[in-house]
């Protein structure tokens, strides 16, 4: 296990922690009133953007899965529009999820939507990043034992706190507090925020804590 | 001693429910009663007080009115009358509010706010208890001294139109009376025309003494549609034409008699947002209380606000004005502005007379009576009372005398307050020693349960219970000592009145000899335990174990619940709780699905072991046995499932399932809402049950119908096929007859007749079924015919291929029961149970169908669930089982959507 692997791991799950934090911070200097419980929507889309945009930034940059055969632009592209489609399609189907799990219908659609955009910014645009469009690598990431790299582990894991982290941001909505982060869907997308955060926190320290026992098929 | 698993569970069902009933008869206060039978009531009323000089004023005062007329409207909130809506639709009572001569308060009634024991705290001034519910169904005869048998009691001739109910409660008591059911809860219009109908005659007849009207309508419109309906404001106008017509009479009679005439307005509970009462919100707790008569003439700008007063405190009053003694029971004070225009001594007399009772009924309630607050305060006041009257006798109408009058008067009051307030608190104290004793052994057994769990899913387990040992039963002897010497001290150091102790010494010792017993087994099991566990311990056949996604997810889903519980809003809002829970099992569901069919063989851990593992106790020796048999269980099912799954068309079945589940749950989790804080957002059960949408619920209804047909009819008989159509079809003709859906060849039927007769053919089907034992199901209506989709798309697409153990699907099974139960449109409370599914094919009250009828249509989702989960544990042995689930129909049927 190679420990500046690791190092580069966590120096990118930095640079993403840093990007929501500027999300919080840089848009109150351009906008008035800017506040992530009152223009909550405003909000979400910057700091989809932001996750969106350092994610495609290392991507670039480091390049995890180095792909050994180079291909032509043709197929850049059509990969870039695939990866497109599949997330507009990560975003409507965890619409309907929500909409399933109790969501208005008709009422606050636009929250419900953006809602869906920024846990699949979290969730599907790392994986898109890194595995490209190509749902049998998914499957393999997300079954047991189909890992094969810290980069797929660490993968899974933010991948899953985020979920968990939106799944236990519902709880406080029926409790009668009165708060204004209680109301349909801030607290569910502050939970999927803290998740995919405390993901990127934890995963680089428990691969750096197993290393020992991390071994990988392929490397 | 050995005993089988059978018998053991049996046994600790037993007691559980034997612990549960001790808890409960401590947790439900007993109501404060006095002991003194109305029977032999005829001791002379207390004797004004007075030092020294003997006074002549022995006997009952005069009464102060001459007819009283008391109008009582079913659910009438206070903001009905006092609020915006007041000031629209009752204009008349408004005005009399404002500036009439009228005396206006805001009565808190208190929990259940249900009528049957509303109008026995309006009439006994005592507080029913919550047992008093089970009762509203089919009130008995009221024991309990009331102002009705009081006024019967004096010669009082009475008139009675309305609510069935005080028929029933008070059955000798009215010279003439019209009862109306409130069998029809569609039905606003009729139940008052037919009190209303009597009024001119009544009012102009005049021989009367006191005439009550319980008007239905408002209730049943509350029900229908809720606070907000426009058919309140219709309604509410129309009562209040009712209270001007009777209030103009009465004024034009009062110039025959001497005394002015009393008319009183009042609700017996309030209507929530929902429409409904029974709990204790806001809403359903304040009514308005309004008294009328000349003699409460006020100058002009005599601002009067309502003032909150109890709802207990009308017996009181009513009997003061009515010259009557007032009833034993009654913890109520007097409305001290209805005789604040008598002189002052006629004011002293009322309040002592209310006094002496209050202090007799907390004399007999309170063993440290001498103690309380009030009851010092109420011999103070006589003692001053006493002084006044010398001083009253000796010379009249001077300054000293009416200063200390007012002072008397002001202790009186204070008195009056703390008396009632002690009373009412009594009636809210808990017997702590019985829910204690009822707490631990339900606790002991719960131990015993859980620790035996593991030998007892040995399937041919017979459990060990220790008895003989020397060592315990030394034990046993140790705790049975311990136990009744803390009886002695608990009993003899006690406050207030303890049913625990009340009990005769044999079945408290019983329960004692019970409790230690079991504490003994629970001891004698553990150390059992432990010693194995060591034992065990050496041995590491501890197989390579990784708890699923699913086990997980169950296991802390239950214990998340449990702890909501602590919560009050998650206790309000549970169904939120368990559509989340069922969702996200869902999604799990099909997370596990998709794994399994796109990566066949890749976890394939034997699950039958994962049970075993999950309750751990460490016993090797026990493991063999449940592993083999699940493991031998699960190939039998395994080696059909397994090929059947990759086959291309039921493949996609199997992913889409999940989904279909998924959609089914929010469609019916749409249908109602339910819980508090949402409770009164629009929801398709209100849009489809309003007359509007008529056709749509029928096709609908006829839809569901049909699926259910077709879902079940599959390996059945021709003759079960025969009579399930035509059971369904029962089932449509029965909606039909009632109102709620239309046929299609009769669309515009008026006639609503009582759908009894349908209602009995269809249950003369599930009987004709039940008997000759054909082969299978029957059930019906929307959330039937989902839950039979489901539970179909379940077995054959998940359940069977995923080839879950017993723990896990038993513990899906009660999840969704429990989300079809709040997908039914119940709750925590107490409000949501549909009484009328108890009168489905009846055609009047019949206690021990309606009952059960109740019970199966408010835990039709539940049982149906239960059903389900045993027949599908016992696959072999399905068709007897599935009969079971037919009485549910008859219900299920009826509950409105």
């Amino acid at each position: 296990m190679k420990d500046t692997d690791i190092k580069r791991l966590l120096y990118t799950h930095l640079l993403c922690i840093f990007s929501i934090i500027l999300s919080v911070f840089i848009p109150s200097l351009f906008l008035e009133n800017f506040s992530i419980l009152e223009t909550h929507l405003t909000w979400l889309c910057i700091c989809s953007g932001f996750v969106t945009a350092v994610n495609l930034v290392l991507y670039l940059a480091v390049k995890p899965n180095t792909s050994s055969k180079r291909s032509s632009l043709s197929h850049k592209v059509t990969r870039f529009l695939k990866c497109c489609v599949y997330f507009l399609m990560s975003c409507f189907s965890f619409h309907v999820i929500f909409v399933l799990y109790g969501a208005p219908l008709i009422e606050l659609a636009l929250e419900t939507f953006l809602f869906a955009v920024i846990l699949s910014t979290f969730t599907t645009v790392p994986c898109l990043c890194l595995l490209g469009p190509n749902l049998k690598a998914w499957l393999r990431v997300f079954s047991r034992n189909g890992v094969s790299s810290i980069w797929e582990n660490s993968l899974q894991m933010t991948t899953i706190s985020s979920f968990v982290g939106a799944w236990l941001g519902a709880l406080p909505i029926p409790l009668d507090w009165e708060r204004p982060w209680q109301v349909w869907p801030i607290s569910c997308t502050l939970g999927a925020t803290f998740g995919y955060v405390a993901g990127l926190v934890i995963s680089p320290l428990w691969i750096y804590w197993n290393r020992k026992q991390l071994t990988y098929k392929n490397n | 001693m050995r005993l089988g698993s059978g018998t053991f569970a049996t046994c600790c069902v037993a007691i559980e429910v034997l612990g549960i009933a001790v808890f409960l008869r401590g947790f439900f206060p007993a109501p404060v009663r006095s002991s003194a039978r109305a029977e032999h009531g005829a001791e002379p009323p207390a004797p004004e007080p007075s030092a020294g000089a003997s006074s002549n004023w022995t006997t009952l005062p005069s009464p102060l009115f001459s007819k009283v007329v008391i109008v009582l409207i079913d659910a009438l909130r206070d903001d009905f009358v006092f609020g915006s809506k007041g000031v629209k639709f009752m204009p008349y009572t408004t005005y009399l509010v404002e500036k009439g001569a009228s005396h206006s308060f805001v009565a808190e009634a208190k929990p259940p706010t249900v009528t049957m024991p509303r109008i026995k705290a309006l009439m006994t001034g005592s507080l029913p208890g919550f047992v008093d519910v089970v009762r509203n169904l089919n009130s008995p005869a009221l024991l309990e001294d009331s102002v009705i048998r009081q006024a019967k009691t004096a010669g009082k001739r009475i008139i009675f139109y309305g609510d069935e109910t005080w028929v029933k409660l008070f059955p000798k008591h009215f010279v003439e009376y019209d009862g109306t059911t409130s069998f029809f809860v569609s039905d606003y219009t009729e139940v008052d025309n037919n009190v209303t109908r009597h009024l001119d005659k009544v009012l102009k007849r005049g021989d009367w003494d006191m005439l009550i009207l319980h008007y239905l309508g408002l209730d049943h419109i509350g029900h229908i549609s809720g606070p907000n309906s426009p058919l309140i404001g219709h309604k509410l106008s129309e009562m209040d034409s009712v209270l001007m017509k009777i209030h103009t009479s009465l004024q034009s009679k009062e110039r025959e008699t001497p005394l002015p005439n009393l008319l009183v307005l009042c609700g017996d509970h309030g209507m929530s947002e929902t429409g409904s009462h029974g709990a204790s919100s806001m809403e359903e707790v304040n009514t308005p209380l309004i008294l009328i008569s000349s003699a409460f003439e006020r100058k002009p700008g005599d601002i009067r606000h309502p003032k909150h007063v109890q709802q207990t405190d009308v017996a009181a009053t009513l009997a003061i004005a009515l010259g009557l003694r007032i009833p034993k029971d009654s913890v109520g004070s007097l409305l001290f502005p209805v005789v604040e225009g008598r002189p002052i001594r006629e004011q002293l007399r009322f309040l002592h007379l209310n006094t002496v009772q209050l202090s007799k009924l907390l004399q007999e309630n309170v063993p440290s009576y001498e103690k309380d607050p009030g009851f010092e305060q109420f011999k103070m006041s006589e003692r001053l009372h006493g002084n006044w009257i010398r001083l009253y006798l000796e010379e009249k109408h001077s300054e000293v005398l009416f200063n200390l009058g007012s002072k008397v008067l002001r202790q009186y009051l204070a008195a009056l307050k703390t008396l009632s307030l002690s009373l009412s608190t009594q009636v809210a104290q808990y017997d702590m020693y019985s829910m204690m004793v009822g707490t631990v052994v339900v606790l002991e057994v719960l131990t015993l349960l859980l620790l035996s769990v593991p030998q007892a899913l040995h399937r041919k387990a017979e459990l060990e219970v220790p008895l003989s040992s020397p060592g315990f039963s030394l034990l046993f002897y140790l705790v049975i000592l311990v136990l009744s010497a803390l009886h002695v001290i608990v009993c003899t150091s006690a406050e207030s009145s303890c049913y625990f102790c009340g009990l005769s010494w044999l079945a408290a010792g019983g329960v004692m000899v019970l409790a230690s017993a079991l504490l003994c087994m629970v001891v004698s099991v553990l150390t059992n335990m432990l010693v194995g566990g060591n034992a065990s311990r050496k041995n590491p056949v501890h197989p390579s174990s990784r708890w699923s996604e699913l086990d997980l997810l169950i296991l802390l889903g239950t214990a998340g619940h449990v702890l909501s519980l602590g919560a009050s809003s998650f206790v309000e809002e549970e169904h939120q709780t368990w559509y989340f829970l069922v969702n996200t099992l869902c999604l799990a569901l099909s997370q596990e699905t998709y794994r399994n069919c796109f990566l066949g063989d890749d976890s394939e851990p034997p699950c039958g072991l994962r049970v075993e593992q999950g309750l751990d106790g460490a016993t090797a020796a026990w493991q063999d046995g449940p592993a083999c048999d699940a493991l031998e269980r699960d190939k039998g099912h395994r080696s059909p499932s397994a090929s059947q799954v990759l086959r291309g068309h039921e493949k996609w079945m199997v992913l889409a399932s999940p989904w279909l589940i998924l959609a089914c749950c929010r469609l019916l989790r749409s249908l109602n809402q339910t819980g508090v804080q949402w409770a009164h957002r629009p929801d398709l059960g209100h849009w489809l049950t309003s007359s509007d949408h008529k056709a749509e619920l029928s096709v609908l209804a006829a839809i569901s119908l049909l699926v259910v047909f077709v879902l079940v009819q599959r390996g059945c008989s021709s003759v079960s096929k025969a009579a399930l159509a035509l059971g369904l079809l029962g089932v449509y003709c029965y909606r039909a007859a009632i109102g709620s859906v239309r046929f299609p060849w009769r669309p515009d039927s008026k006639d609503i007749s009582k759908g009894i007769i349908e209602a009995r053919f269809v249950y003369v089907f599930v009987l004709g079924i039940l008997f000759t034992g054909t082969k299978d199901l029957l059930k019906s209506q929307v959330i039937a015919a989902d839950f039979q989709l489901k539970t179909t798309l379940m077995t054959k697409f998940i359940w069977k291929p995923l080839r879950h153990d017993a723990a896990e699907i038993t513990v899906m099974h009660y999840w969704f029961g429990q989300a079809f139960f709040y997908f039914q449109g119940n709750s925590n409370n107490i409000a949501t149970v549909d009484i009328s599914a108890g009168f489905v094919g009846l055609d009047t009250y019949v206690e021990i169908p309606a009952v059960l009828l109740t019970a199966f249509g408010t835990y039709a989702g539940p049982v149906l669930w239960a059903s389900h989960l045993v027949h599908f544990l016992s696959s072999e042995t399905r068709r007897c089982l599935w009969t079971l689930d037919t009485p549910t129909l008859g219900q299920s049927v009826d509950r409105p959507l």
